[in-house]
């Protein structure tokens, strides 16, 4: 039996059905047709179906889609701007809502991922932690990226983008 | 995979809860987080027939600190507690820190990582070292369970079917205290081999007037280090003595079979854990004269 669901999704109400066991990642996917939200191992380990929970990241794939009823969800298509096309972030847009970076490349360039499923759990995930910790140092962007894998790049790559992406935004302000 | 169907009930307070609990028994499962168990639900190692979700029971969401207990609610999520903590409680931030990852903590609770009794898990172990309990709630009454007594077996604690982990209770250290916490992990945020929780402090005279250790992830159960804590009690702190200690403590973590090479820690490698998180302790001791 399916129960309705009201949630805000990147600042637009919407509305859907699901059943109690339905995941948020599968109903965001399969119900709003969201599907920059990447279903990857289904336990909470890999973190390719991180989205922002009233601002702070958690993994959709661990609740389910009845518990975001009433909640704001933002997945990676809120953070892509009109101007910047999927996907789109503070770290490709380079901080701000404009572009501020010469480098329109971004984060897609900067990491090197080659397959990209994990990126979009990658930059919800530090979105909201270069929000709180605008000045990492590269020993918390490695802890913060410790609850995200990506089988492609090794790392390094990732953690130079976000260390980039940190002080374009502090440059940006 | 997906969870296999259940019933779901989204109870407003702990008293809706728990008279959904009384009313299925040994059907039900309570849900808070979900970091645990809604992983047992998609691989379907956790079957129940009904879900008593206890997110909307917004008397549970409280912290209170009176006469040197900390009371956590059964809705209080880790990275609430590890930001009150961070402090007031450094050990208790410490420990959280270590748990899953900001995602996973911005969602799990501290009580239902303790009612889940992951041996391997650092809170279990921390509610031993800081002398902690829980309220057991059921429909008409509730209980206090020390946290010697919680835990039985790998996953299994002594709460019965029908009643909810409504509180956990931290005695917080005395003012001076110090604290030490390591754990062996193959990465930050994975479950851990094996750690250890350490608290210290002296009297006037700069010798340990108490000592706690707590282990996981060396049994079936998170382990108290006693038989350690009762050598340094009344003693200047020596680095022999804290050796001596930690050995000793090591000795009363039930082993575990296997060795270092399939993942687990050996027992020589538990005691430098023990050893490392005392004199850890001993450096953060205020009061050290």
């Amino acid at each position: 039996m399916k129960q309705a669901v009201r949630l805000v999704v990147n600042g637009q109400p919407r509305a859907g059905a699901a059943e109690a066991r339905t995941s948020l990642a599968d109903f965001l996917r399969d119900d709003l047709d969201l599907t920059g939200t990447h279903v990857g191992c289904e336990h909470g380990v890999c973190g390719a179906c991180t989205v922002l929970l009233e601002g702070e990241p958690v993994r959709a794939c661990l609740m389910l889609a009845v518990q975001a009823e009433g909640r704001s969800v933002m997945t990676i298509e809120g953070l892509a701007g009109a101007d910047s096309g999927f996907p789109g972030s503070r770290l490709e847009r380079g901080g701000g809502r404009r572009r501020a970076s010469p480098n329109p490349a971004g984060i897609h360039g900067q990491t090197r991922a080659a397959v990209w499923f994990c990126t979009p759990g990658i930059v919800l995930t530090a979105e909201a932690f270069l929000r709180d910790t605008p000045s990492p140092s590269h020993e918390e962007i490695r802890e913060m990226l410790a609850g995200n894998l990506c089988r492609c790049t090794g790392y390094h790559f990732i953690v130079e983008a976000i260390a980039e992406a940190a002080r374009v935004m502090r440059r940006a302000q | 995979m997906k969870p296999a169907p259940f019933e779901y009930h989204a109870a407003r307070s702990a008293a809706e809860a728990v008279e959904v609990l009384a009313r299925h028994g040994d059907a039900a499962k309570v849900l808070a987080g979900g970091q645990s168990l809604v992983p047992m639900l998609n691989f379907r190692l956790a079957r129940p027939g009904v879900l008593v979700d206890i997110n909307g029971a917004a008397d549970l969401d409280y912290l209170r600190e009176a006469d040197g207990v900390l009371a956590v609610g059964a809705l209080v999520r880790q990275r609430k507690l590890e930001r009150w903590a961070a402090d007031r409680a450094p050990l208790i931030a410490e420990a959280l820190r270590l748990v899953g990852h900001v995602a996973i903590r911005n969602r799990g609770t501290a009580v239902g990582n303790l009612a889940h009794g992951d041996p391997a898990s650092e809170l279990p172990a921390l509610l031993l070292c800081l002398d902690g309990a829980v309220v057991a709630r059921r429909v008409g009454g509730e209980r206090l369970i020390a946290a010697a007594e919680l835990y039985l077996a790998p996953l299994t604690t002594s709460l019965a079917a029908d009643e909810i982990l409504a509180e956990a209770r931290f005695t917080l250290p005395p003012a001076g205290a110090g604290w030490g916490f390591a754990e062996v992990a193959r990465r930050h945020g994975d479950f851990a081999l094996a750690g250890c929780a350490a608290l210290l402090w002296l009297d006037g005279q700069g010798r340990i007037a108490g000592a706690r250790l707590g282990f996981f992830g060396v049994g079936s159960t998170p382990v108290r280090g006693s038989a350690g804590e009762g050598l340094l009690l009344g003693l200047e702190p020596t680095p022999a003595r804290l050796r001596e200690a930690a050995q000793a403590a090591r000795g009363g973590a039930v082993p575990r079979r296997g060795s270092a090479r399939d993942g687990r820690l050996s027992p020589a490698g538990r005691g430098v854990l023990a050893e490392r998180t005392l004199i850890a302790a001993l450096e953060r001791c205020g009061s050290r004269p």
